[in-house]
């Protein structure tokens, strides 16, 4: 518990060592640094300070007492104006330094050597309404992160802090074009990249929740692919000959899109998009995926001919059945499971004949994925086309795999479509593994996008 | 068209920087061996377009990373990281004389890099590239906060960083252009400085005299910079460039009010009247007008108007007085002053006062006299107006395109080591390890 002390004189200034213990600077040392930095701050530094959303940066701190206990933190206030934080505890090295990227956080919401930690475990600050989850609606301005350093670990909200800078956090690339699709009847947000083209192109589908999420669309464009968020949940079309009409119209305005190469078109889609995804590659006759991307992959397709609202409605009826734990929070996994169980309720996905990637978190507790990964790679494998699937599977990894370092939600409120009922559904998750898993398989999904769609010389292979 | 060629991906990181960082240029899934030009288009505030391209060949993977691979040729060649910024160049067809100052420093410098099929020099216009990006290049970071602060005279342009601070200050002083230039104390501002840009030429002072502001209005702006809450009153700094040395030296040196933690002076000199005033000081340096030399393309130099240095000490600020660090960055080649000169001079000068620990001098082979923030493109010579000269005469400022970046580049980083060093009383410049 001895704190050596060694003074030395720099410029008028008094420093103290003290022995990196996780415990607080003596009340003497503190004074001094607070001394001190009344002279002059810390210097703390975000690299690059404007970046996409999916890239690294370095954090900084530099000029700190040797040996110094401090706590760095982010701060980001959300669109539906809640606040969110993450923070590590660090000490100082001989040179008044702390590297994030390089150092080890002794504590806080995440520890070890963590260079994005501060964005990924971010979560409502203490106090917060419950349930929240963090989705950025506008994509045409970034998510602002302020950064900050501060004195101490223990209570070092007490104090203001010693310094802070604010980062720029981009969906869109400069230069990319929203454009907002309203034709034929289909309705979403069309991204397009910068340059002449022609591009892939991606019809993206976020899961069941609801509402437009163009985060990923925009990021996908940013990455060099005409991008489609589409906004599927409540067009219903009556006719069972227009079962997929609505989604192969929105395939279509995509690949007829003059800066598009028709032939590379790919799906995206999140938990009920990848449903539309994997169904729209085993059955449509009018569009053919060049490749599809499935997270949280859904092939639960009973009554074949009804629309995928309705099909989806149906389920949530007969999940009211669904479990809810000691927390109050639904889990659908078990009792969607029963569903699955009856092949006639099952897409027949040998019929795909594209290139598939599927991403799934083994503690998935929102839908059984774990076993409808292994049913689609049965049924693909049984049906020789074994070879045209990728798996990733991350353990301790939940239903909802976003693009890497946005927080990860354990459980959030979810408004139930028919009943309007407000619920707290159980996604799942672990925050460090989901974290790293979605820092791995976005890398992965843009690198099978990548093969499949910009440069891929066996694209015509036919089976 | 060629499907594969097609495919070609480009891309820039960061596509979201300030002006002095580093990115990293690289083009995948191109043909083996392919030959590729790469080009940067930048449209300025006053309409002109500027351009660069280098050559190049993918490598057996089809790919080139510009921070690995060399230009064969164009506006620039060998390895060069930046060369697409820094060897901008008016558009064939531009007329002569232009030079590139960013005056909207909210907004960034937006540039599109495209690659083009094959080696190609001109025409770009007319050709459809394979891929192109848009890469925005800023003066202020996210957070850093411009206002105006009032003055006695005039409202001045102050750029203060985010956090509660207090930050060292910064006094920028730049030469006799006509017009306030606000983007090198935004830029600092982004490195931690709060910096106040001063407009000493367009005063109302100026306006309504037609004479020179003196000390006072420098002295009230030092003394406006320390009483603002979040800047430190003891670590101030002043920087300045061509005639803002000269302000610089005289405040440094002779002022009672401003006591200067370091001072910064670029491609200026220290020739004139002792405690002259500033009028004194300008007119000093337009009496020997008559000495002005021409280039063979009819460009102004300047540079003979303060030769030879004098002895006589009554014409020199006494630099033997100093008593705060002093950084002297100096362009070899400099055609408008003769700072190679004043700079021996004035390590003499401090040698023989017993003050020359206080004095760095960084002096650049080929480099001219507008020695700017990095990755600007070199002006070798443009239009300008100084003050109190009726009409717009092309000035020979000098330099060679790639040693005068080469200079600007490292001009700046050590610029920024200096300040930190005397500012912040840093120990480890780390900081700027990755411009």
């Amino acid at each position: 518990m001895s704190v050596l002390r060694c003074f030395s004189f720099s410029r008028g200034a008094l420093w103290c060592v003290t022995r990196p213990h996780l415990q607080e600077c003596t009340p003497t040392s503190r004074r001094l640094l607070s001394a001190m930095t009344q002279v002059v701050p810390p210097i703390l530094s975000v690299t690059p300070s404007r970046a996409l959303v999916d890239e690294k940066f370095k954090v900084l701190v530099e000029n700190l007492p040797p040996g110094c206990p401090v706590t760095v933190r982010s701060l980001h206030h959300s669109e539906d104006k809640d606040d969110w934080e993450a923070y590590g505890h660090y000490v100082s090295d001989h040179s008044g330094v702390v590297s994030v990227s390089e150092d080890l956080s002794y504590g806080g919401t995440y520890t070890g050597k963590e260079p994005m930690g501060l964005l990924w475990s971010m979560r409502p600050v203490p106090g917060s309404r419950p349930g929240l989850r963090l989705r950025k609606m506008n994509v045409c301005t970034p998510m602002l992160v302020t950064v900050s350093v501060h004195s101490g670990h223990e209570g070092f909200r007490d104090q203001a802090p010693l310094a802070s800078v604010l980062t720029e956090r981009w969906y869109m690339a400069p230069g990319i074009r929203r454009i907002n699709i309203n034709e034929q009847g289909v309705q979403g947000t069309l991204f397009i990249p910068p340059g002449p083209g022609p591009f892939p192109g991606l019809l993206d589908m976020w899961g069941g929740g609801g509402g437009l999420l163009e985060s990923r669309a925009a990021l996908l464009a940013s990455h060099g692919y005409v991008s489609l968020a589409l906004d599927y949940l409540g067009f219903d079309q009556e006719s069972e000959n227009l079962e997929f009409k609505y989604f192969e119209t929105a395939f279509n305005i995509i690949k007829d899109h003059p800066q598009v190469m028709p032939d590379r078109v790919g799906i995206f889609g999140l938990s009920l998009g990848s449903l539309v995804a994997v169904t729209l590659a085993a059955y449509s006759t009018i569009v053919k995926p060049c490749c599809i991307v499935c997270i949280s992959c859904n092939h639960y397709y009973p009554a074949r001919g009804s629309t995928v609202t309705s099909k989806f409605e149906g389920v949530t009826r007969q999940l009211s059945k669904a479990r809810v734990n000691e927390d109050n929070q639904v889990i659908w996994k078990d009792v969607a499971l029963e569903f699955i169980t009856d092949p006639s309720n099952i897409a027949e996905v040998g019929r795909i004949n594209c290139p598939t990637l599927l991403v799934n978190g083994c503690d998935d507790q929102n839908w059984p994925t774990v076993e409808t990964a292994e049913d689609v790679a049965r049924l693909m494998r049984e049906a020789g086309k074994e070879h045209l699937l990728s798996r990733l599977a991350y353990p301790d990894t939940g239903h909802l795999i976003e693009p890497p370092f946005s927080p990860h939600f354990r459980a959030t409120t979810f408004v139930m479509r028919s009943s309007k009922e407000k619920v707290i559904l159980l996604w799942g998750g672990q925050t460090k593994p989901h974290s790293d898993a979605q820092e791995d398989s976005w890398r992965k999904i843009l690198s099978f996008l990548q093969f499949h769609l910009y440069c891929s010389p066996n694209l015509k292979a036919k089976i | 068209m060629d499907r594969k060629q097609c495919c070609v991906k480009l891309s820039v990181q960061p596509s979201r920087g300030l002006m002095d960082e580093k990115f990293i240029v690289l083009v995948q899934n191109a043909l083996p061996g392919s030959q590729l030009t790469i080009r940067a288009l930048h449209q300025c505030e006053d309409g002109h377009s500027w351009e660069a391209f280098g050559h190049y060949t993918a490598d057996t993977t089809g790919t080139i990373n510009l921070s690995e691979d060399p230009s064969i040729r164009g506006t620039y060649s060998g390895v060069e990281q930046m060369g697409l910024l820094w060897s901008l160049r008016p558009i064939p067809g531009s007329k002569p004389g232009l030079r590139m100052r960013k005056k909207n420093i909210q907004t960034p410098m937006e540039v599109t890099i495209s690659v083009y099929q094959g080696h190609q020099t001109e025409g770009f216009a007319d050709l459809v590239p394979l891929s192109g990006v848009v890469v925005e290049r800023w003066y202020m970071a996210p957070g850093v906060r411009g206002f105006q602060l009032q003055k006695v005279d005039s409202p001045q342009p102050f750029f203060l960083p985010l956090g509660p601070g207090p930050f060292p200050g910064l006094l920028d002083l730049y030469g006799l252009g006509g017009q306030l230039v606000e983007y090198r104390a935004a830029l600092l501002a982004s490195h931690g400085f709060a910096s106040m840009a001063i407009d000493y030429v367009n005063s109302k002072f100026t306006i309504e005299t037609g004479k020179m502001v003196d000390s006072q209005y420098f002295e009230t702006a030092y003394r406006v910079l320390q009483q603002h809450p979040q800047v430190c009153k003891s670590r101030i700094a002043m920087i300045g460039f061509s005639f803002g040395t000269s302000i610089t030296l005289k405040m440094a040196i002779y002022s009672e009010i401003i006591k200067l933690s370091a001072a910064v002076c670029i491609s200026g000199s220290h020739v004139q009247p002792v405690d002259g005033s500033v009028e004194e000081i300008l007119r000093f340096s337009y009496k020997n007008a008559g000495k002005t030399r021409f280039s063979e393309k009819d460009e102004k130099i300047w540079r003979d108007q303060l030769l030879p240095i004098p002895t006589d000490p009554s014409l020199k600020a006494d630099v033997g007085r100093l008593q705060c660090p002093l950084l002297l960055l100096v362009g070899e080649d400099d055609q408008s002053c003769p700072a190679q000169e004043s700079a021996l001079d004035i390590k003499e000068m401090m040698a023989q006062a017993g003050n020359s620990h206080l004095l760095t001098v960084l002096s650049y082979p080929n480099a001219g006299h507008l020695i700017e923030p990095p990755y600007t493109p070199h002006t070798r010579s443009s239009n300008f107006r100084t003050t109190g000269m009726p009409e717009k005469v092309m000035y020979l400022w000098g330099g060679q395109t790639v040693e005068h970046s080469r200079a600007q580049e490292d001009a700046w980083k050590k610029i920024l080591v200096f300040l930190r060093e005397n500012l912040y009383g840093g120990r480890n410049p780390t900081l700027f390890s990755h411009l």
